[in-house]
């Protein structure tokens, strides 16, 4: 399993392909305690955008916001093209991008449990570290940087 | 290590290695299809592998087991016999190759002394307290057996998610929640298994299997204190292992014990929880609390110890405030000078597979071949690029331009391999030092830094979004 590319994270600093889904969270850029959950479904690519609370996002006007567009963005940065469109199960010819080649409907899909998912992965920063060693990380070597 | 003792270690697999891993690999291949629909030729591997161990305590056992799980009766029990069986031929094939390696090497390793059987702990026993997320996770393998990898989808890997969860919550359960951690992402990466072409059969059988016999509670073969020890620490290089959500600085060093004792190989290691995001330099931010351990591996300083925990396994439980940086260090002086005489530790039972080989070694003199292996008198030794840490200064370019190179002897995928963890090299007619803990107090490289710059600090970033979100 190639490991991910470093990104910036200030904007989207979550994003991943889980459930069946291209899904993630975006910083607001106007409220720092505000969250939106994007999430565009894998072979449908119906898509959704929404705050954790629920509460539609103003700006998808039949098309995809510019959460989602970030989103998208993000997850290439982070897992590569060729990763992303093979889950999403999406052709996107050379030089076209992602989120252009999507052909689905807006259609409302659970934000609360990505954003619960966000967390989770939030919540690793706090576990504390440990000085016992781990002999089955030996199966997991770093790897060089990839690209 | 030298020409002859390289054409020692190349001459040959031990033997019965061949025979041992056949064993495994027909095990494996029942994994793939899943336990619940066995064919018969699956079925007559795993009467082979218990067949192994007939004349063997565990052999009753095992044959009961392969014969239980062959009729469709699928209960924990069995698989942690079956799973008993593979990990002890991989510990066959461990024990073969290490000694192997040990007298081409010349390096004498202590004894294993079985410590006593650990009470049993009536109250908390992991095995009956039902709820201990330990009971999930073998209930959770239970059930990857059955469905084997073939049949591994979204929601069977999700189901473990909870389990992890309480099991990070346990400090001692740390080793199988790390390693359930990394299995599942693999596996959810993946999904649906069933479509892809090929699959890591191997690895994720040794995962399986390791995940089995860590979750039966119990400290029964993991490492056990060894009392403390005092002294000079002097630092070989750092190994670095890392998946998605944790990542381990394995430190190598030779300890001089303050009382003039027999100098000794150590390791010293500090695990963190993560995210995928962060990797590369920026994992280094991670283990910042460990001042001393981080100055000394980026200074390249030895450092001073005072009654620091050891265990049996030859692993110190990092305490920084038990260590002072000392005087430079330089890590191919200390191979030169210490590797020959040090005493190695052994390896506790449960640890006991080939992939635990990293044998440090000095490795000088020899001519890097077109396809950059280590060409030593003409005998050659492979060179393990992959396993070079994006979080250091190493590069494949920097280790094919090296003249010596203080490194880790690992087996994998049926042949000896060197994994570098400090170079010198020629650079513009300089001689330059390289080594993975090189940027552990943060990366020297300018052009590194910058690309840090922009990158953006991930970790303060997500710091701020736990501390706004989390507790709300």
């Amino acid at each position: 399993m190639p490991p991910v590319r470093p990104r910036k994270l200030a904007k989207v600093p979550f994003v991943e392909l889980a459930d069946g889904r291209l899904q993630g969270v975006v910083s607001s850029g106007s409220d720092i305690g505000r969250v939106y959950v994007s999430s565009i479904a894998a072979g449908t690519h119906a898509y959704n955008c929404s705050t954790n609370n629920n509460r539609p996002c103003g700006g998808l006007y039949g098309a995809p916001c510019k959460h989602l567009q970030a989103l998208a963005a993000e997850a290439v940065l982070q897992y590569g093209l060729d990763r992303v469109a093979r889950y999403l199960r999406v052709e996107v010819p050379e030089g076209a991008g992602l989120i252009g080649c999507l052909d689905g409907s807006h259609e409302p899909a659970p934000a609360a449990m990505v954003f619960s998912r966000f967390l989770r992965h939030l919540a690793y920063l706090e576990v504390p570290d440990t000085t016992m060693p781990i002999p089955e990380l030996h199966w997991f070597p770093a790897e060089g940087t990839v690209g | 290590m030298l020409a002859v003792q390289l054409t020692a270690l190349l001459g040959g697999e031990p033997q019965g290695t061949a025979e041992a891993l056949a064993l495994v690999h027909g095990f494996d291949e029942a994994l793939v299809h899943g336990l619940g629909r066995l064919a018969e030729e699956r079925a007559e591997a795993l009467d082979a592998l218990a067949g192994a161990f007939a004349a063997t305590p565990i052999g009753e056992r095992l044959a009961e087991a392969a014969a239980k799980v062959a009729s469709g009766s699928i209960a924990e029990e069995h698989l942690t016999a079956l799973a008993g069986g593979r990990a002890a031929l991989l510990g066959a094939v461990h024990d073969a190759l290490l000694a192997g390696l040990d007298a081409a090497l010349e390096r004498e390793r202590a004894p294993w002394q079985a410590a006593p059987a650990p009470e049993a702990d009536g109250a908390g026993n992991p095995m009956t307290d039902a709820g201990n997320p330990a009971a999930g996770a073998r209930s959770w393998l239970r059930e990857l057996a059955i469905a084997g990898w073939r049949g591994v989808d979204h929601d069977l890997v999700s189901a473990v998610d909870q389990t992890v969860e309480g099991l990070l919550a346990v400090p001692e359960q740390r080793r199988l929640a790390v390693l359930l951690d990394g299995l599942a992402a693999e596996l959810r990466a993946c999904c649906p298994v069933g479509t892809m072409d090929r699959l890591p059969v191997r690895r994720w059988a040794d995962l399986w299997t390791r995940a089995l016999l860590l979750a039966q509670g119990g400290a029964a073969g993991a490492p056990q204190s060894a009392g403390t020890v005092s002294g000079r620490l002097l630092i070989l290089g750092v190994d670095v292992h890392e998946h998605g959500t944790a990542v381990q600085f394995q430190v190598h060093g030779v300890l001089e014990p303050a009382d003039g004792g027999r100098a000794r190989l150590v390791r010293a290691a500090v695990t963190v929880a993560k995210v995928d995001t962060i990797t590369g330099p920026a994992t280094w931010k991670l283990p910042n609390r460990h001042r001393m351990l981080l100055a000394a591996l980026a200074d390249r300083r030895s450092l001073d110890l005072t009654d620091m925990p050891l265990l049996d396994s030859g692993d110190l439980v990092w305490h920084d405030d038990r260590a002072v940086v000392g005087g430079p260090a330089d890590p191919f002086t200390t191979a030169r000078l210490t590797l020959t005489g040090a005493l190695a530790p052994a390896a506790p039972p449960l640890d006991r597979h080939p992939v635990g080989i990293a044998e440090p070694v000095l490795v000088e003199g020899y001519r890097v071949t077109g396809d950059g292996s280590f060409d030593l008198g003409g005998a050659v030794l492979d060179v393990d690029a992959g396993r070079l840490p994006a979080c250091g200064p190493l590069t494949p370019q920097l280790v094919a331009g090296s003249s010596a190179c203080v490194g880790l002897v690992r087996w994998d995928g049926g042949r000896w391999l060197l994994q570098p963890l400090a170079v010198q090299a020629t650079v513009k007619r300089q001689t330059v030092e390289a080594g993975t803990g090189d940027w552990a107090l943060g990366p020297t490289d300018p052009k590194v830094v910058k690309a840090e710059a922009r990158a953006g600090d991930a970790v303060a970033v997500l710091r701020e979004r736990a501390g706004r979100l989390l507790r709300r």
